[in-house]
C-alpha cells in the first residue's frame, strides 16, 4: 500500500528505532518537565526525599541511637533533644528516624503490592472477560463486603501467620504491610479493569491481534503502557494511603508491634500525652502529615503532568 | 431496568453465602474466644467442656457453620460466646449499635456532601482564584492526617473549651460520650443544648475528611464538564453565565459525585470505627472493634451480613443512579 505523496524511501529499520525511541524520549521529557513546572509538585518531591534521607540516613548521622534510653523521661525540647524524650527516656529524634524509616518501608512494600496485584488482576479481568472476568470482579466484591478488621486481626493474633512471618522476633511490619497491601489492590484494579475494557477494542490492538502478538505481549507491550499514568499516580497515592492505614491499625491496636515500631505505633503508644506533653504527640504527628502531604503533592503533580487537558500547569 | 435490579440482587444471595462461610472461617482464624477465658483462673476439666458445649465450640466448624446459617435465616442471629454472663442476643446489640450510627453518619454525611459540593463547583468556576487555592490546600492537608489524631485533636479542643465554658460560669456544655442512653430530657432548649453538645464534635470530625474528599471531586468533574464543547457552544450561543455554570456543566458534572457519595455511604452504615472510638459513641465501628478484639464469632458475623446488605445495596444505587442521570449508559 503506497500513498502517491509519500515520496521518500523508507527509513531502513535502524533509522526507524532510533527515531522511534527519541520520540519516547521526548514524551516523558514533556512530562518531566511539567512536573517540574508544578511548585507544589516540586515542594513534595523535595519533602519526600528529605524524608527518606532522614529515615534511612538519619540513624548513622544523629548523635543518639533509638536504644539509648538513658535520658530523663518527658524532657520537653532543647537545644541537646530538640524534639524532647519519650516516656521511656529515649531521644525522640533518634525514635523518629527508626519510626519514619518503618512507615515508609511498610508504605512502599504497601505501594508496590496493591499496584502489582491491582494491575495485573484488573487487566487480565479487564482483556480477557469472561468467567475471569466474573471471578475477578465477585473477588473483588467478596473482599468489599468483608470487614477489612477481621482480615487484619486474623493476620496479627494467628500464631500460625505469626511464627511464619518470623515469629515473636520482629518482621512484623511485614505482616501490616502485607495485609494493607493485600487490601489495597481493589480500587487500582477496578479503575485498570475498565480502562482496559474500552482500550481492548481499539484498532492498534487488533492490529496486534491480526498479527500474531500472544496474550501475554498484546497486554504488557499494548495495552498497559497506555494507562501508566492511571499507574503511576495510583501508586504514589497508595503510599499516603498506606502511611494513615497504618496509622489507623496501630491505634486501633492491630497494626505494628513492638519490637518493630512505626509512627503509627508511635502517635498510638502517645495519644494519651496530648495535652500533658504534647511535643511527643505533634512530632510524631507532624512526622506522619509531612510523609503523605508530600505524597500527595507529588501525586497530583503527576497526574497533571500525564494529562494536560485539566490545563492546571501552564506548559 | 426493573429485571436488572431483580438479577443484580440476586446475585448478591450466593456472594453473601460465600462472604459468610468465609468470614465464619476467619473468625474461627482469629482464634479461640474462650482461651483467655481458660487462663484468667484455673478452671475445672467439667466447666471447660460445658462452656465449649454452650458455645457449640466442642463441633466441627462445617457443623457450626451449618447451624448457625439455619437458625440465622429464620432470624435468630446468635448469642455472645465468651463466658461471664448470660450470652448476650447479637441481634439486639447489633441494632441498637446500628442506631447509634445511624444517627451520627446521616447528618454528617450530608453536611459534608453539600459542603464538598458548593466548595468544589466556586473552585472550579473560580479556577486559581484565592478561594481555590485555600480550598484546595485545606482539603489536601485534610487528606493527609490521620484520622485518629484529628479526632484527638477535637477531642482535646473540647475539653478545653469545656474548661473556659465553666470558668465564665457556664456548664459543660460538649459531652464525649456519645448521645444518652435514655434519650434527651428537659424543656425544648435544654434538648437542643443537650444534642448540639453530643453531636456537634463527632459531627465536625466525620465533616472535615469527608468534605475533602467530596470538593475534590466536585472540583474536578466540574472542571471537566466546564471546559466541554457543550457548554462552550452553549456560552456561543449567548446563554447567560448562570444558568451555562447551572443547567449545562453543574447537572452533568454532579455524576461522578452522587456515584462516589453512594458507594460512601454504603459503606458509612458500618459505622466510624475512629470517631466512635475517641468519642465513646456504642455504634457500629466500635460494635466490630470490640467483636474483633474478644473474637466473638457470631458478632462479627452478624455485622458482616448487616453491613454487606447495606453495601450491595448501594453499589446498585449508584449504578441505577449513574443510568438514570446519564441515559447513554445501558444496564442489562
Amino acid at each position: 500500500m503506497t500513498s502517491p505523496v509519500a515520496q521518500a524511501p523508507a527509513p531502513t529499520s535502524g533509522e526507524a528505532s532510533q527515531f522511534d525511541s527519541s520520540n519516547t524520549r521526548k514524551q516523558w521529557q514533556v512530562i518531566a518537565r511539567r512536573f517540574f513546572r508544578h511548585k507544589a509538585a516540586v515542594f513534595g518531591l523535595v519533602l519526600f526525599v528529605l524524608l527518606v534521607l532522614f529515615a534511612f540516613l538519619g540513624g548513622a548521622l544523629w548523635k543518639y541511637s533509638y536504644t539509648d534510653l538513658g535520658f530523663r523521661r518527658y524532657l520537653p525540647p532543647s537545644a541537646d533533644h530538640p524534639f524532647g524524650t519519650d516516656r521511656l527516656g529515649g531521644d525522640m529524634v533518634a525514635q523518629l528516624i527508626r519510626g519514619t524509616q518503618f512507615s515508609l518501608q511498610i508504605a512502599m512494600v504497601v505501594a508496590l503490592l496493591s499496584t502489582v496485584v491491582g494491575v495485573v488482576l484488573g487487566s487480565l479481568a479487564g482483556y480477557l472477560g469472561g468467567w475471569v472476568d466474573t471471578l475477578i470482579s465477585r473477588f473483588i466484591d467478596l473482599l468489599l463486603v468483608i470487614p477489612g478488621l477481621v482480615i487484619a486481626a486474623v493476620l496479627v493474633r494467628n500464631s500460625f501467620v505469626v511464627s511464619v512471618a518470623g515469629g515473636s522476633g520482629g518482621s512484623n511490619w511485614v505482616i501490616v504491610a502485607l495485609y494493607l497491601g493485600l487490601i489495597g489492590w481493589l480500587s487500582i484494579a477496578r479503575v485498570i479493569r475498565g480502562m482496559v475494557l474500552s482500550l481492548r477494542e481499539k484498532e492498534f490492538i487488533e492490529a496486534a491481534r491480526a498479527l500474531g502478538a500472544s496474550t501475554w505481549r498484546i497486554v504488557f507491550r499494548h495495552i498497559l503502557p497506555n494507562t501508566v499514568d492511571v499507574i503511576v499516580v495510583n501508586a504514589t497515592l497508595a503510599i499516603a494511603q498506606a502511611v494513615l492505614l497504618e496509622a489507623a491499625l496501630s491505634f486501633l491496636g492491630l497494626g505494628v508491634q513492638s519490637p518493630d515500631t512505626s509512627l503509627g505505633l508511635m502517635i498510638s503508644l502517645n495519644k494519651n500525652e496530648l495535652t500533658l506533653h504534647p511535643w511527643l504527640f505533634f512530632t510524631t504527628f507532624t512526622f506522619i502529615v509531612l510523609i503523605s502531604l508530600s505524597v500527595n503533592f507529588i501525586g497530583d503533580g503527576l497526574r497533571d503532568a500525564f494529562d494536560p487537558r485539566q490545563r492546571r500547569v501552564k506548559a | 431496568m426493573f429485571r436488572y435490579i431483580i438479577r443484580r440482587l440476586l446475585i448478591s444471595i450466593p456472594l453473601l453465602i460465600v462472604a459468610s462461610f468465609l468470614c465464619f472461617g476467619l473468625t474461627t482464624a482469629m482464634g479461640d474466644p474462650l482461651a483467655e477465658w481458660k487462663l484468667q483462673k484455673p478452671r475445672s476439666e467439667a466447666e471447660i467442656a460445658l462452656a465449649y458445649e454452650r458455645t457449640g465450640y466442642n463441633q466441627p466448624f462445617l457443623d457450626r457453620y451449618v447451624d448457625w446459617a439455619g437458625d440465622f435465616v429464620t432470624g435468630d442471629w446468635g448469642e455472645t460466646v465468651v463466658p461471664g454472663n448470660a450470652g448476650k442476643p447479637v441481634k439486639e446489640e447489633l441494632l441498637k449499635a446500628f442506631g447509634v450510627t445511624l444517627r451520627l453518619i446521616v447528618a454528617a454525611e450530608l453536611i459534608a456532601l453539600l459542603l464538598g459540593m458548593a466548595v468544589g463547583v466556586i473552585g472550579a468556576v473560580r479556577q486559581y482564584s484565592l478561594f481555590d487555592y485555600t480550598a484546595t490546600g485545606i482539603a489536601f492537608v485534610m487528606f493527609s492526617m490521620p484520622l485518629f489524631c484529628v479526632a484527638l485533636i477535637i477531642k482535646a479542643g473540647g475539653i478545653e473549651f469545656n474548661n473556659w465554658l465553666e470558668s465564665i460560669g457556664a456548664g459543660r456544655w460538649l459531652t464525649m460520650a456519645g448521645p444518652p442512653g435514655e434519650g434527651f430530657s428537659g424543656s425544648l432548649g435544654q434538648q437542643i443544648y443537650q444534642y448540639t453538645g453530643a453531636y456537634i464534635l463527632p459531627t465536625i470530625c466525620l465533616v472535615m475528611i469527608q468534605f475533602a474528599l467530596y470538593s475534590r471531586f466536585q472540583r474536578a468533574s466540574m472542571l471537566e464538564t466546564l471546559n466541554a464543547d457543550y457548554v462552550r457552544t452553549a456560552q456561543a450561543k449567548g446563554v447567560s453565565q448562570g444558568r451555562a455554570i447551572f443547567k449545562h456543566a453543574f447537572r452533568n458534572a454532579l455524576i461522578p459525585i452522587i456515584t462516589v457519595s453512594s458507594l460512601n455511604f454504603g459503606a458509612a452504615f458500618g459505622g466510624a470505627v475512629i470517631t466512635e472510638t475517641v468519642f465513646g459513641w456504642s455504634g457500629m465501628g466500635k460494635f466490630l472493634v470490640d467483636a474483633v478484639t474478644k473474637l466473638e464469632p457470631y458478632q462479627v458475623l452478624g455485622f458482616m451480613m448487616l453491613t454487606a446488605v447495606f453495601i450491595i445495596v448501594f453499589n446498585l444505587i449508584a449504578d441505577v443512579l449513574y443510568a438514570f442521570l446519564d441515559p447513554r449508559i445501558r444496564l442489562d
